[in-house]
């Protein structure tokens, strides 16, 4: 009994509010993701925006243990997908490029344990060098020129090119 | 109301106040040629694909105004050839001339041209994004040929999907309560990204692909050309090219003093009869593209205000 309680606990400590448990995350039922001692842990992505996630932060070499879980169940946004990664921080540039694909996404990081800093996403305004333009005849597809958008709608999301003023959705938008 | 050094770049720039102020120099500059406005002034044209109109109502203007003008009307002469970029071409131009007009066949170009320039530079046309001064000069013969710019009943016809002139001109008209009648079949209807905003600006407008269902309520038609270019399957396009043709048949069901513009050139859209109607404002609309320019010109290069 206490051996079975000890486990759990770990995972427990990652959400600061018991009350609003998040479904995936430290639940008997669903253990595949399991707790990290030092690291990032993004939370509330969307579902068809994880894998996203988990490519800004260029895991391919990361030698700490990463978990991504998807379709679990959300209060807040019906599904979503969790990134877990032991060991690593993010860079501002990261974080920023997580709000495009994740604009309601919170970052945790934790130490030892616990969630030391919790960090709300919030989608920018202008968007410097992110996102690549969708349009092949965008001069910043054809010479060397860090691209720009301005955020014209943030829900859905809806970017507009600085050059060549095309207007693109999320299904668009790819990450430089 | 200061110009000097300001870029043209794209109609978006512009507020509403804006376009009334340069339409108000070109109509003083119009009316009081000034000879030697811009003399010692150099305009580097740097036209990386061929143009007509454009290329040849810049020189014009800028010799008509006294000043000398360098550059290219086709880049296969210049180092782009030799793989240069359009940020450092623009970089060497900026050193030997005081003002410069681009068109380049990629979107963005001009924007990024005057960001690499330290003078102020003219987007004469890039891709199918932006031609901002044809837009200026558009608004100058429809105030110059119906007096007024608020409240008109303005339809466009032909390719308004592709057609940069009718975009940017539905956005600049926006500016002054305009009703909008988008006449083309379904596959080539305005893209729906200006509808939302005519929507959001709470402008009235109408689709049909019917050129006769409103033709009494127009103040102005706006022509367009279906352009070849645009069709990768050449069957899709013989289904379109002949699809609207104004005759003098259609204009005996249009109000008297209805008039046509066609951004030019035309193919066979309307007829040769419908010239000598004074419906037909396409060639004053071409000429118009003087006054605006020497405006642009002189606004920019801070001799007039």
């Amino acid at each position: 009994m206490a051996k079975s309680k000890k486990k759990p606990r770990a995972r427990e400590r990652i959400r600061p509010k018991k009350a609003s448990p998040s479904p995936g995350i430290g639940t008997k039922k669903e253990l595949s993701i399991s707790a990290i001692d030092e690291g990032t842990v993004i939370d509330h992505i969307p579902t068809d925006a994880t894998f996203k996630v988990a490519e800004i932060l260029e895991l391919e070499n990361h030698e700490g243990v990463v978990s991504i879980a998807t379709n679990l169940k959300s209060k807040s946004i019906g599904r979503k997908g969790i990134v877990k990664v032991a060991g690593k921080s993010l860079t501002q540039e990261q974080v920023n490029k997580i709000s495009i694909v994740a604009p309601n996404a919170t970052v945790n990081i934790i130490k030892n344990y616990e969630v030391r800093e919790k960090i709300n996403v919030k989608s920018p305004d202008v968007i410097d060098n992110v996102v690549k333009c969708s349009n092949p005849v965008c001069i910043t597809n054809n010479e060397q020129v860090p691209t720009k958008f301005y955020v014209v709608k943030k829900d859905p999301l809806r970017i507009k090119c600085h050059y060549c003023e095309r207007s693109m959705g999320k299904e668009d938008i790819k990450i430089i | 109301m200061d110009f000097k050094s300001r870029d043209i770049i794209s109609i978006n720039d512009f507020s509403k106040e804006e376009l009334l102020h340069i339409l108000k120099v070109a109509r003083q500059i119009e009316q009081k040629p000034k000879d030697n406005l811009l003399k010692g002034k150099i305009l580097a044209a740097l036209f990386f694909e061929p143009s007509t109109r454009t290329r040849l109502s810049f020189v014009s203007s800028m010799e008509q105004l006294g000043g000398k003008i360098i550059g290219f009307s086709t880049a296969a002469v210049t180092s782009i050839q030799k793989g240069e970029s359009l940020w450092d071409t623009i970089k060497m131009t900026s050193q030997y001339s005081d003002v410069i007009v681009i068109r380049h066949p990629l979107e963005g170009s001009s924007r990024l041209a005057a960001e690499a320039s330290p003078v102020p530079v003219i987007n004469g046309g890039d891709g199918s994004n932006q031609h901002p001064t044809q837009t200026m000069l558009d608004l100058y013969t429809i105030q110059k040929t119906k007096g007024r710019l608020e409240n008109l009943h303005v339809g466009f016809v032909g390719d308004l999907k592709y057609g940069r002139t009718v975009h940017s001109l539905v956005i600049a008209l926006a500016h002054f309560s305009p009703t909008f009648y988008f006449i083309a079949p379904e596959e080539l209807q305005m893209p729906e990204s200006y509808l939302d905003e005519l929507f959001q600006k709470k402008i009235k407008y109408f689709k049909t692909s019917d050129l006769a269902r409103f033709s009494k309520e127009l103040d102005v038609l706006y022509v367009t050309r279906i352009q070849k270019e645009r069709f990768p399957d050449p069957v899709e396009y013989e289904k379109f090219k002949g699809i609207y043709r104004i005759d003098e048949q259609f204009l005996q069901h249009v109000k008297k003093d209805m008039k046509i513009m066609h951004p030019l050139p035309r193919v066979n859209e309307i007829s040769k009869s419908v010239d000598d109607t004074p419906h037909a404002a396409y060639f004053e609309q071409a000429a118009n593209g003087i006054p605006i320019r020497k405006a642009l010109l002189a606004l920019v290069l801070g001799k007039l205000k």
